[in-house]
């Protein structure tokens, strides 16, 4: 980290949900998460404020109980601190929890580094009837003690002033805090201390009582500082483990257990002498509430009430009406780009149907994610993400997955329709890393709302008669898959990932901000639209010369001119020299004539009632009076009939529809010849075994993009345009007619609802595993599990004779006899642990 | 008597955390003190994990953690 020296670095520590990264926020006015769930910052955030012209760089560190290095958090946190050196630590407080925040307190003090106290939360705590002396706090602690209300801003002036203050003296206030550990550990202190003082090394690197009381502890980065460092350190690694065992035996519970104890002692010493309770300690609110939120009947009922709601207000509301009504002014705001593109050729190409198209398929997600963000937002600042994690823990731990595992697969689609993306960002909040990588590696299996458009048109084909059953069996199957893929994944590959006991302190319900909340969702969609792009751009240029070239061969693209040019010709012919209008049309006239066509045609779908056709016809009209009256079938504004324009008419309908189907076969060859065509042949052989042909392989390659290039590839290739008539679902139907069956649908249904995710997802699983290897194996095995079943289900299918409802029903069965099996398998894991800890 | 066996609307005092490593660790850090009284608030709706309040706070825990936890009834 490069900082100037007249910087002041100054880092906010703090337990889970004490407020730091709200208090960072109202000290910076930078942006930052804030939420109402323990534990959401991993990584540390920074921004910077002036006060009297000094600049104060701040650090947001994540929250932490304690400052051992058994969490990700507490070695993070804990390695900033010896580390970097901040010039002050401010200790986040949460004054209506006192006596456990003070346990952090002492523990922070110990690090040597001068500290304050920001007594955060002071309202709950006036609310809860707690009166507590700042002054005596004050005294006893060795450091300033600032009362803050983070949310309102109130203290912060005066938390920078202290701040200043601190930062000025450079003194050591917690010189006067120094914990007596009491006459069975200071002695063992003190030697161990002076061991270490020998060390020079260590001597200068680190607070030394700091680090004997963490190598009593046992504190395995201890052991690795002074393995490391130390000259002696098989001496004295070997004198702490004599001291601990000594320590053991002579006073029957370990060193930790007593320097624990110690802390809590003297915490709840200071909390008596300093906090005076006003009131009885009544039932609150946020009791009252669970008394509901988690009950046994209730609870479960609510919760599906809320998840009801969340999947209605964005993929009902959002999906179906503001994407939509978005959509309008995204696809206006295509239509600007692409009339500043180059009229033709391949650069247009590449820009609009390669960059542009591809960024606008995802946009329309944008505001579906907005207002999941926003409920996300809500959630987890009400403080209810930690009774969803409650209630269904005891079901997803059975397969290697958590409570808190709950929210992202909900996002990534359990009910039909979700999006992998948020899913993956989702995990964040989860604490427990082996969970929460097996959480990211199967939320991709879940149905995205992109999956769906293929499940529509495939079941509307070959299962008309059992739509319902149908998608409800994909929903099933794919989330007894995705519980079976955890399981097996957290029993093997994730085994070694660092798992966490299931302690989770639920917080007391907030009413969320308005600030807070858009501030999050607002942050989140900014990340993912700067992620997405990016990469996105990348692929869909990758894509599109994937599908574009080679080319047709200079012998095809001349048969495809010379088609145009016949159909031309016939035209002019058929209205005829005489015709006023041929001149109008004929050589680039005609090509200017085409656009307005198309443009008079595309308005006229989208204007609806009378007034709006007459201001359109009249808009048209002013642009080109004669090629107004062609298109409005012989028609003049005024009413008046010409036949020359109503020839020319029907002549260029039926030439319109001729090139256009022209220009879908050339399309349809290009693909045919281009890399992915070849490429798509090339797999045939072995995509054969799941009924896929070369069409379906370049379909589904192109989906890595972005899922609903799926369905659009598919048309493209099925060759549909309106002139054939009929949606995309009765061309296909037409086109397959002789080589599908719907076992082959099946198959391949079942094959994208475990295919790999697309590239936005996998970039995101990128950013959350951190790691280039995870994201890789989450493109590859769904490919070969997805593979697997289609393969299954074809073959299975095939050689036993049995209709694709008859192989679902088997397949099924199977799956749900696998996945009871799991259940059980990880219970008498889990039991195995159990008794382990017993012993 | 370990935590897990206590049922939801009941008091009960720590003797002391019988589990070590990580967990034990963390119920320290959370407050399981000897002599610190606890209250079991409720289960899950599936009997697993437990809603418990200590030194003025709620804490979720699940039972295989909770019987690291010795404690005597009040
Ligand atoms: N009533 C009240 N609420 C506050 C106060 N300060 C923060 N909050 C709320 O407490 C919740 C948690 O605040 P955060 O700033 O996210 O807590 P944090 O310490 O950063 O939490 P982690 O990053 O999870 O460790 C948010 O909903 C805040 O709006 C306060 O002084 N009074
Ligand atoms: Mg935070």
């Amino acid at each position: 980290m490069s900082r100037s020296s007249d910087e002041i670095l100054v880092a906010l520590a703090g337990q889970p949900n004490a407020g730091k990264s709200t208090l960072f926020n109202a000290l910076t006015g930078a942006r930052q998460h804030v939420a109402n769930y323990p534990g959401i910052t991993v990584e540390k955030k920074t921004g910077n404020y002036r006060f009297d012209g000094q600049k104060i760089e701040v650090v947001d560190l994540p929250g932490t109980y304690s400052l051992t290095s058994y969490t990700q958090e507490e070695r993070v946190s804990r390695d900033f601190l010896l580390h970097e050196k901040p010039a002050v630590v401010v200790d986040v407080v949460d004054a209506s929890n006192l006596e456990r925040n003070l346990y952090l307190v002492f523990q922070l003090s110990e690090m040597g580094i001068p500290m304050a106290l920001a007594l955060n939360m002071m309202d709950v705590a006036r609310q809860r009837g707690l009166r507590i002396n700042i002054e005596q706090l004050s005294h006893e602690v060795g450091m300033p003690v600032v009362p803050t209300i983070g949310n309102k801003g109130v203290g912060i002036k005066d938390l920078q002033k202290a701040i200043d203050q601190i930062s000025k003296d450079g003194s050591a206030p917690q010189t006067s805090l120094r914990l007596d550990y009491g006459k069975a550990i200071e002695p063992v202190l003190g030697r161990l201390e002076k061991s270490l003082s020998e060390d020079v090394i260590l001597a200068a690197r680190y607070p030394l009582r700091w680090l004997a009381l963490k190598l009593m502890e046992n504190d395995s980065e201890a052991h690795r500082l002074v393995s490391e460092h130390a000259t002696n350190k098989e001496d004295i690694l070997s004198n702490v483990a004599r001291e601990r065992e000594l320590f053991q035996t002579e006073h029957e519970q370990t060193a930790e257990q007593a320097i624990a104890i110690r802390r809590y002692q003297i915490a709840g010493g200071i909390v008596e002498r300093c906090v005076k309770r006003e009131k009885k300690e009544r039932r609150t609110l946020t009791d009252r509430i669970d008394q509901v939120v988690c009950d046994r009947v209730a609870g479960p009922i609510f919760l599906g009430g809320v998840l009801f709601l969340m999947y209605y207000l964005t993929m009902k509301i959002g999906g179906e009406h503001v994407a939509p009504w978005a959509w309008k002014y995204w696809s206006m705001l295509r239509d600007v780009i692409a009339g500043l593109l180059p009229a033709e050729g391949l650069i247009r190409s590449l820009l609009l149907n390669g960059i542009v198209d591809g960024v606008f398929a995802i946009m329309n997600y944008l505001p579906i994610f907005l207002i999941l963000f926003l409920l996300i937002a809500i959630l987890e600042d009400s403080g209810y993400m930690a009774r969803v994690a409650f209630i269904m823990d005891r079901v997803l731990r059975a397969f290697g997955l958590h409570g808190q595992s709950t929210l992202p697969m909900i996002l990534g689609g359990v009910v039909v329709g979700g999006c992998a993306i948020p899913g993956v960002m989702a995990t964040r909040a989860m604490k427990d890393q082996k969970a929460r990588m097996t959480t990211i590696m199967i939320v991709p299996l879940m149905n995205c709302m992109a999956k769906v458009p293929l499940y529509v048109l495939l079941v509307s084909i070959f299962f008309k008669e059992h739509q319902a059953v149908i998608l409800w069996f994909m929903s099933l199957i794919t989330l007894a898959v995705a519980l079976i893929v955890a399981s097996v994944l957290s029993l093997t590959v994730l085994k070694r990932e660092e798992s966490e006991p299931f302690i989770l302190e639920m917080p007391p319900y907030h009413l969320p901000t308005i600030t807070g909340v858009l501030r999050r969702a607002i942050e989140r969609t900014w990340l993912f639209v700067k992620k997405v792009i990016t990469i996105i751009v990348a692929v869909a240029i990758v894509v599109w010369v994937f599908i574009t070239f080679p080319g047709l061969s200079k012998d095809r693209a001349a048969y495809c001119d010379d088609q145009v040019n016949k159909a031309t010709e016939t035209f002019m012919k058929k209205i005829g020299e005489n015709n006023p209008y041929a001149e109008l049309l004929a050589g680039p006239g005609l090509k200017e004539f085409g656009r307005y066509w198309d443009h008079y045609k595309k308005k006229k779908m989208g204007a609806k009632g009378k007034e709006a056709k007459e201001a359109l016809k009249e808009k048209f009209s002013r642009e080109n009076p004669e090629f107004f009256k062609i298109v409005n079938k012989g028609k003049g504004l005024d009413g008046e009939k010409d036949q020359y324009a109503k020839a020319a008419y029907a002549a260029y309908k039926k030439l319109d529809k001729k090139l256009k189907r022209l220009d879908t076969a050339r399309r349809k060859e290009v693909v045919h010849v281009s890399f992915a065509g070849s490429f798509g042949r090339f797999l045939e052989p072995v995509s054969k075994l799941a009924g896929f042909d070369w069409k379906v392989n370049i379909a589904l390659a192109s989906s890595f993009a972005a899922k609903e290039n799926l369905v659009a590839t598919l048309g493209t290739i099925y060759s549909i345009g309106e002139e054939a008539g009929g949606t995309l679902a009765d061309t296909m139907a037409r086109d397959t007619a002789e080589t599908w069956t719907p076992l082959h649908a099946l198959a391949l249904m079942l094959f994208v609802a475990l295919f790999p995710p697309c590239i936005a997802t996998l970039i995101m699983v990128r950013v959350e595993t951190g790691s280039t290897k995870w994201m890789l194996f989450a493109a590859i095995y769904p490919i070969i599990l997805g593979f697997i079943i289609a393969i299954m289900v074809f073959q299975g299918g095939q050689i036993l004779g049995l209709t694709a409802l008859q192989v679902m029903g088997f397949l099924s069965l199977f799956v749900f006899a696998i996945l009871a099996a799991t259940y059980l398998a990880g219970e008498r894991s889990a039991m195995k642990k159990h008794r382990t800890v017993e012993i | 008597m370990t935590l897990d066996e206590m049922k939801p609307g009941n008091e009960c005092r720590v003797a002391k955390v019988s589990m070590d490593g990580v967990a034990g660790q963390r119920l320290l850090d959370m407050g399981f003190i000897p002599g610190t009284v606890i209250s079991v608030i409720r289960n899950a709706p599936l009997m697993d994990p437990i809603d418990i309040k200590v030194k003025g706070y709620m804490l979720a825990l699940r039972r295989s953690e909770a019987k690291g936890v010795e404690i005597t009834p009040l």
